[in-house]
């Protein structure tokens, strides 16, 4: 990836984790660690590689993506505002009453979400039948899903995986959010999903593992993820829960978490001013 | 050789197949159950077999609608509401798609699959989902009529299945309207309010029983539980100033609830229930299972004359 185009979409990212940071300050509470994870993903996948058109939301050809782990919506949403989905303005609606913008992901309610999700490992299979029908109309788009890890507990993304490969639903794309935490604790206390690319391999899948904050290293995934287009494809992102946000990064309390305006803006400044690294 | 309800509804299938490209079909290792085989055989890039997987059956139904298609998805009735209850509510019925689940093996019909297959729980649980239009075919007719009206519904529709054997009660010719209920025969003392193919043959038989003992009964197919026809009842309720109703399910949350949930709005009148008493399934043949959950037009009447006399 040349170097151009790396910063331009971090800076996109800091844009988007800025705006999502801020969208759950302003309620005062939210899913802000496991949506600050997947920023990156996002960013590449809507600034870099979706066909998707904000003039045309339901346009037939566009790529899809199910955001299986629904609780990350402010993040997308963040995202769609900065691609023209809807006005930036909306994003501190978020769960307000009557908002467009619910803390999960609604496809009736919010303009450029593909699939209602929040019931963890229903949206895999979502995507599946989503790949099928494009598949049935001849189309020769991509879907997208994005699932976590402790979402991979659920024995439905496992009936799901079976089937994608059965179906041989090639133009599939998944990631696991691996950011190591879940509500109650570190996965691998909890409930233990090691081993993640053995598992997913041994269902069949085209498998790589690379670090979700890597804009160079997501991109070559999901070039050679459609290399192997006759598989579906499995990138597990290592990632940081709460990445960027000194209130929430690393912690598994961010789950869902309280997050004032001035604690917000104080991240956002910290983010910034580059003192946060992460 | 007759037809079992099955063939019809998968030659119904077959049929709006042909001019209806979204049409597909989803099972979870009950093809031939269902059977859906000869669809799989005439469209087979629009069926899916997920194997032991009714979560996943479900999603997938969700991810195809969301695309336009209308999915058939069928299991036996146990796993199409207890056990994939949250994937139809949000992936299906939240997400406003347009999935139609098929719940095989009402109540009784289970026979020597038990206990452990036997729905009394089903219409209950579905009622409880917003907007779900719920379908329970009494014969062949009404079956082929109501499953093509399905399809046409955007939304979704649970459709409880009788799978094999058959019968018919109407004309060919007859029209069946989802959500309106049929009066198979007028009366003016007591109205047998019934669904399904066993309990709304069985209430034409305690309508004969009671006639001849005098008895004017009224008999209505309430082919659609929801949204329930609520203005015939309403009707009935005045007409007669008394009801049973005859269900082939617990007789909490199915029918009997969803007929007294609506007369409480407006004038209720004395109702008696037939159906499962707070009971689990369990194994026999029909009869058997008829007699031990007082399923039949003995007791139909029985309680006719027992909501008369509270009149």
């Amino acid at each position: 990836m040349d170097k151009q185009l790396e910063a331009a979409l971090a800076a996109q990212a800091l844009e988007a984790r800025k705006k999502t940071i801020a969208s759950i300050g302003e309620l005062g509470v939210g899913h802000v660690g496991g949506a600050l994870s997947v920023i990156e993903v996002l960013t590449y996948l809507y600034f870099h590689e979706m066909r998707v058109d904000p003039a045309q939301p339901r346009w037939e050809d566009r790529d899809r993506l199910v955001l299986s782990k629904g609780h990350a919506g402010p993040a997308l949403y963040s995202i769609l505002a900065m691609k023209g989905f809807f006005p930036e303005e909306m994003l501190y609606t978020l769960n307000q009453g009557g908002t467009s913008l619910p803390s999960h992901c609604d496809r009736n309610l919010t303009t450029g979400i593909d699939m209602t999700t929040g019931s963890l490992g229903q949206g895999l299979s979502a995507a599946v039948g989503i790949a099928l029908a494009c598949r049935m109309d001849g189309r020769s788009n991509w879907t997208y899903a994005i699932i976590g890890d402790g979402e991979s507990q659920e024995g439905q993304i496992w009936e799901a995986a079976m089937s994608a490969a059965h179906f041989r639903v090639s133009q599939l794309i998944a990631f696991t959010d691996y950011n190591k935490m879940q509500i109650d604790g570190m996965t691998q206390e909890i409930m233990n999903i090691d081993n993640l690319e053995a598992k997913w391999l041994s269902f069949g899948w085209h498998v790589q593992r690379i670090d979700g904050h890597s804009f160079p290293h997501i991109a070559a995934s999901v070039g050679k993820a459609k290399e192997h287009s006759c598989r579906p494809s499995m990138i597990i992102l290592d990632t940081v829960k709460g990445k960027g946000c000194c209130y929430a990064e690393n912690k598994v309390s961010s789950h869902n978490m309280p997050l004032s305006r001035e604690e917000a803006q104080e991240a956002i400044r910290q983010l910034e001013g580059g003192t946060h690294h992460g | 050789m007759a037809k079992d309800m099955r063939d019809i509804y998968t030659d119904t299938l077959l049929d709006l197949a042909k001019t209806n490209p979204s049409i597909c079909v989803i099972e979870a290792d009950l093809m031939n159950a269902t059977g859906t085989r000869a669809f799989k055989e005439a469209y087979p890039d629009r069926f899916f077999d997920v194997g032991v997987a009714e979560a996943n059956m479900v999603g997938i139904a969700s991810g195809l609608s969301a695309e336009g298609k209308i999915p058939f998805a069928a299991t036996f009735g146990t796993f199409a509401s207890r056990r994939v209850y949250d994937q139809f509510f949000l992936s299906a019925n939240y997400a406003r798609l347009n999935v139609k689940l098929v719940g095989t093996d009402p109540g009784i019909t289970a026979v020597y699959n038990g206990g452990t297959h036997m729905p009394f729980e089903d219409i209950g649980m579905m009622r409880l989902i917003p907007d779900l239009v719920i379908i329970e075919p009494c014969d062949l007719v009404s079956l082929e009529k109501l499953v093509r009206q399905a399809a046409d519904h955007y939304g979704c529709v649970y459709i409880r299945l009788h799978r094999k054997g058959s019968h018919t009660l109407y004309d060919a010719d007859e029209s069946i309207e989802l959500g309106k209920a049929k009066v198979l025969r007028d009366g003016s003392d007591v109205t047998l309010i019934a669904s399904g193919f066993v309990l709304v043959p069985e209430a034409l038989k305690a309508a004969e029983l009671l006639e001849a003992q005098g008895v004017s009964t009224a008999v209505i197919d309430m082919h659609t539980i929801k949204p329930l026809d609520e203005e015939l009842v309403a009707a009935y309720a005045q007409k007669t100033g008394a009801i049973v109703t005859c269900e082939n399910h617990q007789v909490f949350g199915g029918l009997g609830s969803a007929v007294a949930d609506s007369l409480t709005g407006g004038r209720p009148v004395p109702m008696e229930r037939v159906g499962s008493w707070n009971k689990f399934g369990q194994v026999g043949n029909l009869e058997y299972l008829q007699e031990a959950y007082g399923m039949t037009a003995r007791e139909i009447s029985a309680r006719a004359l027992k909501v008369i006399e509270r009149k």
